[in-house]
C-alpha cells in the first residue's frame, strides 16, 4: 500500500508534465490543423538554451525564463519559416517537413553541445516528503504540479476569458470567416505556435531534471507519450489532455513501479492502439475532430 | 461621391478563362445596389474578389477614393468594406455572444463593444433570446442574422452580402431585408446586394446591376429593372 | 519489357557489378538492397495510399528477428535454412504489418503517422521485455561462401549477391501489383475515398492491405540486412534509421520504385561519405559531426524538397485536394463560378 501511495503521487506529477505537453500538441492542432513532429526537437532545444543560461549566470529562473522565451521564438520563426509555406490541403508535407526539422535540429544540437547526456538540476529538492512513514511527493514534484498547474489555468483564462483568445479560438475553428471579421488570422496562427512551443519547453523543463540528463532526444518519450495523451483526450480538446495526461502518467508510475521501465512505454502504446481503435477522435472529445 | 469604386477587375481560378472579365463599377455613397444575374454569373465570385479572399489578376479597387487593390481581406475590412458571404458564414463553436464580439473586436474598445453588440440584439431580438446558445444550434434564419447583425456591429462604410436568402424561408427573408433597408436609410450605409431572389432584392434597392458571364448586361433604376420583361426573361428566370 | 524480365535484367546487372566493388563498397551494396527494400514498400504505401508510416524500421526488425530465429533453428543445408529464414522474415513482418494496417484503415494522417513513432519508440522495450535477447539482440547464422565459388569471391561480395536477390524477390511482386488492379484501386482510395466504396471498392481493405504488402518488403529488408551483419539489435533499427527510410523514400519521389533505389543509396553512401569527410576534422569536433552531419544535412534536404520540389509530396498533393476540401475551408466557401 506504501508503495502503491508513492506510486500514485509520483505518477500525479509525471501526468502533469504529460498534460502540459499534450496541451501544446493540442494547441497547435486547434491553431493550425497539425500534429507537430517536431515539438520535441523544438522543446529540446529551448532547454538548451535554458541549460546554457542557466550555467552562465547560475539562476534557475534566468534560465527558466530563457527556455519559454526562445521556445516561443522558435514556435514563431518554425511557423513563419516553414509551416506557412506548406500547402494548407493535406496533413503529409506538415508531417515529412516536421521529420526534417527534427533532424536538424537534434543533429545540431549533438554537434553544438555533444552527444552525452548533461545533469540539470533542479530548483528543489527531489528527496520525497514522509508522511506517516510513507514517501509520497517531493518538494520538487509539487514545485512541477503547481507550474502545470498555474500554466494551465493561464491558459484556459487567456483562451476563454480574453479577445486574443477569442480571436485564436476563431481563427483557428473558421479561418475565413475570421478574417472577415478583421482578425488577423496569420497572426494568431503564429501566436498559437509560439504559445505550443513554449508550453511544451516548459513541460520538457520540468521533466529533464528528474531524468537522465538533457541531450538532444529528451523530449522523444514525452513527445510519444503526450502524442498518446493527446490522442485519448482527443486533439481538440483542452480537459481532455490534462484528464488523459493524468491518467497516462499513473499508469507509467505503477506499470514502471509494478512491472519494469522497460514495460511502460509498451503499455502506453497499446493503450494508444486501443483507443485509436476503438475512438479514434478521443475518448473525452465531445464530437468528432473535424479532419485528420 | 463613390462609396465603392472598381474598374478593369479580372478574376479567374487556375489558368482557366476569367470568370470576371474587366468588370468596373460605381456604387455611390449611402446607396443599396442589387447586384443580379442567373447561378454562375460571377456574383459571388465579385464580391469575393473585392473582399481580398479570392485574387484579381488586374484591376483596381477603391473605398472612399483610398486603394484597397493590395491590401488583405483583414484590412479591407478594418478600412470599412465587409463581406458576409453566402451560406452559412457563422463561427458554430462558438456562441451567439461570442461571434457578435468578434464581429466588433478590432472597431470598439470593451465598453463601446457591450453598447454595440446590445444595440444588435435590440435590432434582431431572435439573437437576444440565444446569446449563450453555440452556433450550430441555430435555424439557418437565426445564422443569417448573426452574420448580418455581426457584420453591421463593425459600422463598416459598406456592406457586400451574397445571397442573404439563401434556404431561408420567405418571411425571414422579408424581415432580414427590411432591417437591412431600415438600416441603410438610418446610417446612410452602402450596400452592394448579390441575390437570386430578384424580386426581393429589387424591392430594397434603388438601383439593380446585372451580371452575365462576369460582364455587366444592364445598370439601371430597380425599378425599371423589375418592369422590363425582355431583360428578365433573358437573364433573370423569371 | 514485363516487369519479372525486368527484374531479372537489374539483378544481373547489380550482381555483375559486385566484381567491380571492393569488400567494404560490396558490404554497403548489401546494406542498400536491404533499405531498397523496405523503401519500396513504404513508397508504395505513401506515394499510392497516401499513409506515412514513420515505423518501417521496425517492420524490418521484426523481419530481421523472424529471419534469425527460424534460420538459426532450422538443421538443414544453408539454401534450407536461407528460405526458412525468408520466409519466417515475410511472416513475422506481414503479420506486424496486418495488425498495423487494421489500425490504419481507420486512421489517416497524423494518427498514423503517431502510431507508428510510438512503435518504433517502444521497440527497444519490446526488445527487453519480450523474448528477444534485450539490447544484444539476437544471432543471425552466417552464410558462408559456397565452396565451388570460394575461390572466386570474397564472402561480402557473396552477401551482396544474396542482397540483391532477396530484393528482387521481395520488390518484384510489389512492381506488379502496384501496376496492376491492386494499384488501381490504391489509386481510387486515395483519390476519394467516398468514390471509391461507391464503386464498390472498400477504403479499409484496401488501406489495411496495403500496408501489409509495403511489411513484408520491409521484412525482408531487415532478413537482408541480418544475413550482412549477423545480428539483430534494437539499437540498429531505432527513430534515426526509421527517419531515413521516409527520407529515401521522399528524396525519391513518393511512389517511384526507380526512386527509392536511388534515395536507399543516397541514404547508405551520403553519411559514410559525410564521416569520410568529417574525419577529416580536428578530432574533438569532428567526433561530434560523426553521424551528425549528415543526418543534418539529410533533414534540411527533407525541409529544402518538400518546400520547394512539388514532385514528391505535391504530386499527392495535386489529387488531395480534389478529394477533399480544403482545411481553411469554412462552410461558408461553396464558391459560385
Amino acid at each position: 500500500m506504501d508503495r502503491f501511495v508513492f506510486l500514485f503521487s509520483a505518477g500525479l506529477a509525471r501526468g502533469a508534465v504529460l498534460a502540459l505537453f499534450a496541451l501544446s500538441l493540442v494547441i497547435v492542432w486547434r491553431a493550425a490543423r497539425v500534429v507537430n513532429f517536431a515539438q520535441a526537437a523544438m522543446a529540446a532545444a529551448a532547454v538548451y538554451a535554458a541549460f546554457a543560461v542557466t550555467a552562465a549566470t547560475g539562476s534557475y529562473w534566468a534560465g527558466l525564463l530563457t527556455g519559454l522565451a526562445s521556445g516561443a521564438l522558435l514556435g514563431a520563426a518554425v511557423e513563419r519559416g516553414l509551416m506557412r509555406r506548406l500547402p494548407a490541403h493535406a496533413p503529409l508535407p506538415g508531417i515529412i517537413v516536421a521529420i526534417g526539422l527534427v533532424m536538424v535540429l537534434q543533429a545540431g544540437l549533438a554537434i553544438a553541445f555533444g552527444p552525452e547526456h548533461r545533469p540539470m538540476h533542479p530548483p528543489f529538492s527531489e528527496r520525497p516528503f514522509i508522511i506517516g512513514g510513507v514517501p509520497v511527493l517531493s518538494p520538487y514534484d509539487l514545485f512541477t504540479l503547481v507550474a502545470a498547474a498555474a500554466v494551465m489555468g493561464g491558459l484556459a483564462l487567456l483562451f476563454g476569458r480574453t479577445s486574443l483568445g477569442l480571436q485564436l479560438r476563431a481563427a483557428a475553428f473558421a479561418p475565413e470567416t475570421s478574417r472577415l471579421l478583421g482578425v488577423r488570422v496569420p497572426r494568431m496562427v503564429t501566436l498559437g505556435w509560439a504559445l505550443a512551443v513554449a508550453t511544451a519547453a516548459l513541460a520538457a523543463l520540468l521533466l529533464v531534471p528528474t531524468e537522465l540528463g538533457l541531450n538532444p532526444h529528451a523530449a522523444d518519450l514525452l513527445f510519444v507519450n503526450a502524442f498518446a495523451v493527446a490522442v485519448i483526450g482527443g486533439l481538440d480538446s483542452p480537459a481532455g489532455a490534462l484528464l488523459a495526461g493524468i491518467g497516462v502518467g499513473l499508469l507509467v508510475s505503477l506499470v514502471t513501479g509494478y512491472a519494469s521501465a522497460a514495460a511502460a512505454p509498451l503499455a502506453v502504446l497499446a493503450l494508444l492502439t486501443l483507443v485509436l481503435l476503438v475512438r479514434p477522435g478521443g475518448v473525452f472529445s465531445a464530437k468528432e475532430a473535424r479532419t485528420a | 461621391m463613390s462609396a465603392l469604386v472598381f474598374h478593369d477587375l479580372t478574376v479567374g481560378y487556375g489558368g482557366g478563362a476569367p470568370v470576371i472579365d474587366g468588370l468596373g463599377l460605381e456604387v455611390a455613397e449611402g446607396s443599396v445596389v442589387a447586384l443580379l444575374g442567373a447561378n454562375g454569373a460571377g456574383k459571388t465570385t465579385l464580391l469575393r474578389a473585392l473582399a481580398g479572399l479570392e485574387p484579381a489578376r488586374s484591376g483596381r479597387v477603391l473605398l472612399g477614393g483610398r486603394d484597397l487593390t493590395r491590401m488583405s481581406t483583414e484590412d479591407r475590412v478594418r478600412s470599412g468594406l465587409s463581406l458576409v458571404p453566402e451560406g452559412r458564414s457563422v463561427v458554430v463553436e462558438l456562441t451567439v455572444d461570442e461571434n457578435l464580439r468578434l464581429g466588433g473586436l478590432w472597431r470598439h474598445r470593451a465598453r463601446a463593444r457591450k453598447a454595440a453588440v446590445e444595440e444588435m440584439y435590440a435590432l434582431f431580438p431572435p439573437l437576444d433570446r440565444r446569446r449563450h446558445a453555440a452556433g450550430h444550434t441555430l435555424s439557418g434564419g437565426e445564422r443569417q442574422m448573426l452574420a448580418l447583425a455581426r457584420a453591421l456591429l463593425a459600422r463598416p462604410e459598406v456592406l457586400l452580402l451574397d445571397e442573404p436568402s439563401l434556404g431561408l424561408a420567405p418571411q425571414a427573408t422579408a424581415q432580414l431585408l427590411g432591417v437591412l433597408r431600415a438600416t441603410a436609410a438610418r446610417t446612410g450605409l452602402t450596400v452592394l446586394l448579390a441575390e437570386q431572389n430578384v424580386t426581393g432584392a429589387l424591392s430594397v434597392a434603388r438601383r439593380g446591376v446585372v451580371l452575365a458571364l462576369g460582364a455587366v448586361v444592364a445598370d439601371r433604376p430597380a425599378a425599371d429593372l423589375a418592369a422590363d420583361p425582355a431583360l428578365r426573361h433573358a437573364y433573370l428566370g423569371f | 519489357m514485363k516487369t519479372p524480365l525486368r527484374a531479372l535484367l537489374v539483378t544481373a546487372i547489380a550482381i555483375g557489378a559486385t566484381f567491380g566493388l571492393d569488400p567494404f563498397r560490396n558490404y554497403q551494396l548489401a546494406t542498400a538492397a536491404a533499405c531498397f527494400a523496405a523503401v519500396a514498400g513504404l513508397t508504395v504505401l505513401v506515394g499510392l495510399t497516401g499513409q506515412l508510416s514513420l515505423g518501417h524500421a521496425v517492420l524490418m526488425a521484426a523481419g530481421g528477428y523472424g529471419f534469425a530465429f527460424a534460420a538459426t533453428a532450422v538443421e538443414a543445408p544453408w539454401p534450407l535454412a536461407l528460405l526458412a529464414g525468408l520466409a519466417a522474415a515475410a511472416a513475422v513482418s506481414g503479420l506486424l504489418g496486418l495488425l498495423l494496417g487494421m489500425a490504419a484503415a481507420r486512421l489517416r494522417g497524423p494518427y498514423l503517422a503517431g502510431l507508428t513513432l510510438a512503435l518504433v519508440i517502444a521497440l527497444p522495450s519490446a526488445a527487453s521485455t519480450l523474448p528477444l535477447g534485450g539490447d544484444q539482440g539476437a544471432r543471425a547464422p552466417f552464410f558462408a561462401v559456397p565452396e565451388g565459388l570460394s575461390a572466386l569471391i570474397a564472402v561480402e561480395q557473396w552477401h551482396a549477391w544474396l542482397a540483391v536477390a532477396i530484393a528482387a524477390l521481395a520488390v518484384t511482386p510489389l512492381v506488379m501489383l502496384r501496376s496492376g488492379r491492386a494499384g488501381l484501386r490504391m489509386r481510387a482510395v486515395l483519390d476519394d475515398e467516398t468514390a471509391a466504396r461507391l464503386s464498390g471498392v472498400d477504403p479499409g481493405l484496401v488501406k489495411a492491405g496495403a500496408f501489409w504488402i509495403s511489411a513484408i518488403p520491409a521484412g525482408l529488408g531487415g532478413a537482408v540486412l541480418a544475413v550482412a551483419t549477423q545480428q539483430v539489435t534494437p539499437g540498429g533499427y531505432g527513430l534515426a534509421f526509421s527517419l531515413l527510410l521516409v527520407v529515401a523514400a521522399v528524396v525519391g519521389g513518393l511512389g517511384s520504385i526507380g526512386g527509392a533505389a536511388i534515395g536507399s543509396v543516397l541514404v547508405v553512401v551520403l553519411p559514410w561519405a559525410v564521416d569520410e569527410l568529417v574525419a577529416l576534422a580536428p578530432s574533438d569536433f569532428g567526433q561530434r559531426l560523426d553521424g551528425n552531419l549528415a543526418v543534418l544535412l539529410f533533414g534540411a534536404g527533407l525541409v529544402a524538397m518538400t518546400l520547394a520540389w512539388p514532385g514528391g509530396a505535391a504530386r499527392l498533393l495535386d489529387r488531395l485536394r480534389a478529394a477533399r476540401p480544403s482545411r481553411f475551408a469554412t462552410p461558408s466557401t461553396t464558391t459560385e463560378r
